[in-house]
């Protein structure tokens, strides 16, 4: 495992979520699940993080909040979706402020369902989020020798 | 130490310093996590975590900040080389200064408001700190007749006994050079803070790499001043910095942060009553 899987520091943004997903995002810190353990850290600066986990489906007036995140945050990255309102827009999916699922604004890497999602589905989200890193981190390498 | 050639023992801090502070970084995210009711992550995570933030791209939006934080860097390791190779303490204490003053520089570099509110409480910081370090460089002058480390890690006594007034305010502002709880006022290893990272929010990839590496030094630099205090009692020196590594964690997970009004104040207080108290006692006698 490269460095970048054993080291991952998350950003979590609150897109429109009724805060269920949120709660289930920081059980994963409390002392039952303990993501510390794969050296997993909820940094809330973009700047600092690998893994930018999102709940809730996105609305019309956070929509660029989102994309300022997503560019913030330094490559390489991934984004998680987490919950079914992140994923598609849920049960909110056809009101009149909600744009969808987290995909209509950034490009999402993993989809986590759920109302609410899981713990366990959440942290399983994250540990193939970071496969999906790792090979993002290969490809920007590959991208750098070429461009030298 | 002092019998080793002072450039040996310069490059051996250097090389070794890295890896007794990620050891020690690592046993305290343990430790924390334990007082916590978690696991912890594993004692090599700091490493990891450097190595890691040198594997992601740089982003700055003004390059000077890296030049800013490499001068950081260097400063740091340069103080505690010149500290192990047995050199001035003052120029050590200078040293150490100016490598923060850099990393101040650093914080204000970018329009971040995180980050300037950050560089002011580092300032601040400093500020409450400083009259400590210098009267306790004053007090270890006055037993040991030297300014000289390489002179002052050969006492046979233990200078602790003359000096337990400096040795306690030491230890007080060490809790603001290890940034722990109550005094992490500029920046703190926890997220959901006020000020997100303070100092350090707008460094990134290797920037931020070179910042926990320097911390990493400064740490090592600490413990050293701390085994002034024993002389050549080298091994109640590191049940000492257990102990008050011990000590520090705990009063980290017990306290939340306060005002800088009152870190300032309180850093202040000790130094006068304690050190310069102590110093004061020991002119006289």
């Amino acid at each position: 495992m490269s460095y970048l899987q054993k080291s991952p520091w998350i950003i979590h943004y609150d897109a429109s979520s009724c805060n269920g997903c949120d709660i289930e995002v920081l059980a994963c810190l409390t002392p039952l699940y303990d993501v510390e353990r794969f050296g997993i850290l909820n940094t809330g600066n973009p700047k600092h993080a690998d893994i930018f986990v999102i709940t809730g489906g996105v609305n019309e007036m956070n929509k660029e909040v989102v994309q300022n995140i997503y560019e913030q945050m330094p490559n390489p990255k991934v984004v998680v979706a987490v919950g079914i309102c992140a994923c598609s827009g849920g049960v909110f999916r056809e009101c009149y402020n909600i744009s969808g699922g987290v995909a209509t604004v950034i490009p999402v890497d993993v989809y986590v369902p759920g109302c609410a999602a899981r713990p366990e589905s959440i942290i399983d989200g994250i540990v193939q989020a970071l496969e999906i890193l790792e090979e993002k981190r290969q490809e920007m390498k590959r991208e750098k020798r070429e461009a030298a | 130490m002092s019998q080793l050639d002072p450039f040996l023992a310069a490059g051996l801090f250097i090389i070794l310093a890295p890896v007794v502070g990620v050891l020690i970084t690592g046993l305290d995210r343990i430790l924390t996590a334990r007082m916590q009711g978690r696991v912890g992550p594993p004692v090599l995570q700091p490493l990891y975590d450097i190595g890691k933030l040198f594997q992601k791209r740089q982003v700055a939006v003004w390059g000077a900040q890296s030049f800013f934080i490499f001068c950081y860097l260097i400063f740091i390791v340069f103080t505690g080389a010149l500290f192990f190779a047995g050199g001035d303490i003052l120029l050590v204490i200078f040293a150490f200064t100016l490598g923060h003053v850099f990393l101040v520089l650093g914080a204000y570099v970018s329009y971040s408001p995180y980050a300037h509110i950050g560089a002011e409480r580092e300032l601040i910081q400093l500020m409450a700190v400083e009259p400590m370090i210098i009267i306790a460089a004053i007090g270890l002058y006055q037993v040991n007749g030297s300014f000289l480390v390489g002179e002052m890690a050969n006492h046979p006594g233990l200078p602790i006994l003359l000096l337990p007034g400096v040795f306690l305010g030491f230890i007080f502002i060490l809790t603001f050079k290890l940034r722990k709880s109550p005094f992490d006022l500029a920046t703190s290893h926890h997220a959901h803070q006020e000020l997100v990272k303070g100092s350090t929010t707008e460094f990134s990839g290797w920037t931020l790499a070179m910042v926990e590496l320097a911390h990493i030094y400064e740490l090592v630099v600490m413990l050293g001043f701390i085994w002034l205090f024993f002389g050549d009692h080298l091994w109640l020196c590191v049940i000492a910095i257990a102990a008050i590594m011990f000590l520090e964690i705990l009063v980290d997970n017990c306290t939340s942060r306060i005002k800088w009004q009152d870190a300032l104040i309180s850093a202040w207080f000790v130094t006068l009553v304690a050190g310069a108290g102590n110093i004061f006692a020991l002119s006289i006698m």
